[in-house]
């Protein structure tokens, strides 16, 4: 095809082929013409002007009220030609707020990133997958000087920015409890209070916290409302849920948390995680918790961050499987 | 995947029947159809989740506006035919314990 010029001569050629033949090509190259002419942001207006342009050359005779009728469908065409121009503004906005929305992912996981530290005694593995750019789920670590092991695990509702952001606050009031006040109950409390009296209505945040003392191998649990979590007691060979009454943080600020404390003997696991996991989908149907407990009895033996990573693939490559919600899987192992 | 919801309007009585899924999808239109009920001082409104087979926590944000709406408004809120799996849900994150759930009705699968 020749290459594109936007000029009458073009157009009336093209035009009066069309009109002496009526045939497909012409049509086609009047398409051509179309999209070229908007690439090079030629309003639908100036398109209109070019064929009056061109009728009259081609028609000087052209009776009045033709001509009448074309300069009605030029004023006609004017708000088109803003609406395109518009469309085309918001089009590289979007472009704009998409980069944006990546920088505060990548800041996200800056701000929140947490170091899975070396518990002597205890094998940890930690994996965190968001099902959109940004996560609701939350996991972090902390050590004291005794170098007892703190660990949160903890699901936004809410979805997308506002939630990442509630998740900061979350980080930032877990780092700045003094290493006195660690006991589950006492910091979900606390924290429960901070949530409340800052976040949106529809907003709410469950949460797990253990306390793990690798000298007595005992944790400490407390969860506002979290997804529950899984003993594994290798003596039995056995899995039990684990987990304790307790509202949501957000929603009262009355609530009080129950504290429950296991002692992990040699080889046990505790596994914690969120409901990302537990509603996982294969295609219309949901995956059972007696699933889950058979696809992490199959990798558990591996170290713990080989296993929750395996578990991840595991899922990840069943067919029709969708991730709905983040997925997010702590192994701790003694 | 929807959500379909009916309105039965019983004057200080309003009940609605909900039968579909709700998710980050539909939770907007259930909010926009159950929140503007608890904002009438003394009004009881029902929310049937018989038909409802599944809600993520998207969902329970929503019962949660409700609720806070009608301790402002002075309204009541009650939710009835709870389905295990929704039910579920409000035993894990403690809500149980505030809202209003109607056990007497069937369970169902």
């Amino acid at each position: 095809m020749e290459p594109y010029k936007f000029d009458v001569n073009n157009y009336r050629n093209l035009l009066k082929k069309y009109i002496s033949s009526q045939d497909e090509k012409s049509l086609y190259q009047a398409e051509q013409f179309s999209k070229l002419s908007m690439q090079h942001n030629i309003s639908p207006e100036e398109i209109i002007n070019v064929h009056i342009q061109a009728l009259k050359e081609l028609y000087p005779d052209l009776p009045t009220e033709i001509d009448s009728s074309m300069n009605f469908l030029l004023e006609t065409m004017i708000s088109y030609g803003l609406a395109y121009q518009e469309f085309q503004s918001l089009r590289e906005k979007q472009g704009e707020l998409e980069s944006e929305i990546s920088i505060a992912a990548n800041m996200q996981q800056t701000l929140l990133s947490t170091t899975k530290p070396d518990i002597k005694g205890m094998d940890i593995g930690a994996i965190s997958v968001p099902s959109h750019q940004m996560n609701g789920d939350y996991y972090h670590f902390v050590t004291d000087e005794s170098n007892n092991l703190g660990i949160a695990i903890a699901d936004v509702i809410g979805k997308g920015i506002p939630a990442a952001l509630a998740m900061s606050m979350i980080k930032y009031s877990l780092d700045s409890f003094p290493e006195t006040m660690r006991n589950p109950s006492v910091i979900l409390e606390n924290l429960n209070r901070v949530v409340e009296r800052n976040v949106d209505t529809s907003m709410f945040i469950t949460m797990f916290y253990g306390l793990f003392n690798h000298e007595t191998g005992s944790l400490q649990f407390s969860s506002a409302g979290h997804e529950p979590g899984f003993y594994y007691c290798a003596a039995k060979d056995q899995f039990h849920e684990i987990t304790t009454k307790g509202l949501v943080l957000g929603v009262s600020d009355q609530a009080t948390y129950e504290e429950l404390e296991i002692t992990m003997e040699p080889d046990d696991m505790v596994v914690l995680l969120t409901d990302g996991v537990t509603e996982c989908r294969i295609g219309e149907r949901f995956i059972e918790t007696e699933e889950v407990l058979e696809v992490i009895r199959q990798y558990m033996h591996l170290p713990a961050q080989e296993a929750v990573e395996s578990v991840y693939r595991h899922f990840e490559r069943l067919q029709d499987f969708q991730l709905r919600d983040d997925f997010t899987l702590i192994f701790l192992k003694k | 995947m929807n959500l379909n919801i009916d309105r039965n309007d019983n004057g200080d009585t309003q009940e609605l029947k909900l039968a579909g899924e709700i998710d980050a999808y539909t939770a907007p239109q259930l909010k926009e159809a159950l929140l503007p009920l608890t904002k009438a001082e003394g009004t009881m409104v029902v929310v049937d989740l018989e038909g409802v087979n599944y809600m993520d926590s998207t969902g329970l944000g929503v019962f949660i506006s409700a609720l806070k709406s009608t301790k402002e408004y002075n309204s009541d809120l009650r939710l009835v035919a709870l389905q295990d799996r929704v039910r579920r849900l409000f035993d894990i994150t403690g809500l149980d314990s505030i809202i209003n759930i109607d056990s007497t009705v069937r369970g169902g699968k």
